[in-house]
């Protein structure tokens, strides 16, 4: 009886991992030769430099700016640290040898040309939903870049996360292999966002926190989440700026890299917005605002027309009673720069009582911004602000950032400020 | 390492390590002293210049931070000395020791770009952070008031 049932379970254990093997196995596609650069065509090739800058491709695969796609970029993950595929076409190092068919099934699937998984560090999970021709676009843009040679540093994920052929249960549970469906109830100009937003644009792989196997909690998606040491705010309802979203600021921040009733595309999302967004079209971004602006929740017309006045008013009145260590600092190290008369904020006056960074639920971005500046190349162009870190005690950037929040905002204090600042400096 | 940038209108290249302050590329490689060191911290004002048009502290900005940067000092601030501020300045005698005033203009032309016509309160902030230990502020003040009023005329704020 024990032994039959012990018998039973062992068959069923085998005819499990017999299923499981047949389903995850992959084949490998065979190499090709290098094709010639000369055999796409330039309109291809144009259309798929646009689409790689709203994949922000060049930003993950790149590890110094003197070769671009050549990968080997860090990201530490929870489960250890991923160095990014090289994706010039270089024979041995990089995609060179891969067929428009391995390509495909990379971006869809998640299998690289070996049949072996890829971790969805690769927004994989995003880019499924790309359509035949946008795919092939892409791949006559990577081919004819430049071929780098340039393996990348092997990963160092922790057992048993480094057993590949477990992503094929992580994509079970985690991951639907579709294309892309319009909302018919929605105009056009709003499913081209969302088809680039969640295709391409993976903006929901940032700004959505994730579950304890590092998949996207579609649940809370667009609610927020830190990563790698910045806080991608929340694009939904739970945005806690004082000043909505509206398409219009949205396209404005995406197209300029700031505005005067946000603040600056600085940190992580610098690159989107100058190294990838700037090689779309006006339309599509356009488009990507239609989108997030219904995310938002701000495509209501009343919504439309806040202004700031009060908002920096209030400010003003609590700062002014305010005699801590934080306001010296201010007053001697910030308000030339910062201040703004209630009537109009100014561009290049970023003004904090409207800031993200002050109004979202985590420090970090103030504390990073405060400590290494926004250099001339990131944020709004040409506008820098030095890096205060070398110049300030942890003491004094506590008090200065605890004082921020508390009178450029009329929000709960942060938590930990102390401890996040002794954390962030290198 | 060899950084390049624009100074008061010329191509320069200084060869210096990335992290050394602007202010030190200014004053030792390429001797121009007028912009002062007060604090090293960003405190004090005395060592502000313009990047890109606005008054920002050199000392706390390293030159790998404005590689391919318009950067204007006290020097290039007018072909002969001759800018609204500094013929101001000299109306109404502001300097004392004179240690602190090439910060003080530099960013008083910021305060006056944003702020053409800038009330005590516009002028109180903005200012706030360039220190005259000689306490000439009254005359620094005198002396925007009579520039703005010169330079409202002329330039719209934007």
């Amino acid at each position: 009886m024990i032994k039959r049932i012990f018998l039973t379970i062992i068959a069923v254990v085998i005819v499990a991992g017999v299923v499981f093997f047949a389903l995850a196995w992959h084949a490998t596609l065979p190499e090709v030769t290098t094709p010639e650069a000369a055999s796409f065509n330039q309109a291809e090739i144009d259309r798929g430099r646009a689409l790689a800058g709203i994949g922000d491709c060049v930003v993950c695969h790149t590890s110094e700016a003197t070769k671009p796609y050549a990968g080997n970029r860090a990201m530490p993950t929870g489960f250890g640290t991923i160095y990014t595929a090289n994706i010039t076409p270089d024979a041995d190092s990089g995609i060179g040898r891969w067929s428009e068919q391995a390509f495909v099934r990379a971006m869809r699937e998640g299998v690289s040309r070996e049949g072996s998984y890829l971790f969805p560090a690769f927004p994989y999970t995003h880019f499924t939903i790309l359509t035949d021709d946008d795919l092939s676009a892409l791949y006559a843009f990577l081919m004819t870049r430049q071929p780098i040679s340039e393996k990348p540093s092997a990963n160092t994920m922790k057992f048993p996360y480094n057993i590949r052929l477990l992503q094929s249960g992580w994509q079970m549970l985690y991951f639907d292999d579709e294309r892309f469906t319009p909302d018919e109830t929605k105009s056009e100009k709003w499913n081209r966002g969302a088809y680039l937003a969640e295709g391409l644009g993976h903006c929901s792989a940032c700004h959505t926190p994730r579950n304890q196997f590092g998949a996207e909690e579609t649940a809370k998606q667009y609610a927020g989440a830190v990563i790698d040491d910045w806080y991608a705010p929340a694009l939904n309802g739970e945005n806690q700026a004082p000043l909505p979203w509206t398409e219009d600021e949205i396209y404005r921040y995406l197209l300029l890299g700031g505005t005067e009733r946000h603040g600056v595309a600085a940190g992580s999302m610098s690159a989107v917005v100058h190294d990838g967004l700037s090689e779309a079209s006006e339309d599509d971004i356009s488009a990507l605002a239609v989108y997030f602006s219904s995310i938002a929740g701000t495509d209501t017309e009343s919504e439309a027309d806040q202004e700031p006045r009060q908002i920096i008013t209030d400010a003003h009145a609590r700062a002014s009673t305010d005699r801590s260590h934080g306001e010296h600092i201010f007053t001697a190290a910030c308000a030339g720069c910062h201040y703004n008369t209630a009537e109009i904020a100014l561009l290049n006056r970023p003004e904090l009582s409207l800031n993200s960074a002050l109004s979202a639920p985590d420090p970090v971005n103030l504390i990073r911004i405060t400590l290494e500046g926004v250099s001339i190349d990131d944020g709004l162009p040409n506008l820098m602000m030095p890096g205060f870190g070398p110049a300030l005690s942890d003491e004094d950037i506590v008090s200065l950032v605890i004082y921020l929040r508390r009178t450029q905002t009329g929000l709960p204090p942060w938590e930990n400020v102390e401890a996040r600042v002794r954390g962030l400096r290198q | 390492m060899t950084t390049e940038f624009v100074l008061n209108g010329q191509n320069v290249t200084v060869d210096v390590p990335d992290d050394t302050p602007l202010l030190w590329a200014v004053r030792e490689h390429i001797g121009l002293t007028g912009t002062k060191f007060g604090c090293g911290i960003g405190m004090c004002g005395a060592c502000t210049v313009h990047i890109n048009g606005r008054a920002s502290r050199s000392c706390i900005t390293p030159v790998s931070a404005i590689k391919g940067a318009s950067i204007t000092t006290i020097e290039g601030l007018s072909e002969n000395g001759d800018h609204p501020l500094q013929r101001a300045w000299i109306e109404t005698q502001a300097p004392q020791c004179g240690y602190c005033q090439t910060g003080q203009i530099m960013q008083a032309a910021t305060l006056l770009a944003d702020f053409p016509d800038p009330s005590d309160e516009q002028i109180n902030q903005v200012m706030t952070g360039n220190l005259c230990r000689c306490m000439a502020y009254i005359r620094i003040r005198e002396a925007i008031k009579i520039a703005a009023n010169e330079m409202k005329d002329e330039v719209p704020n934007g």
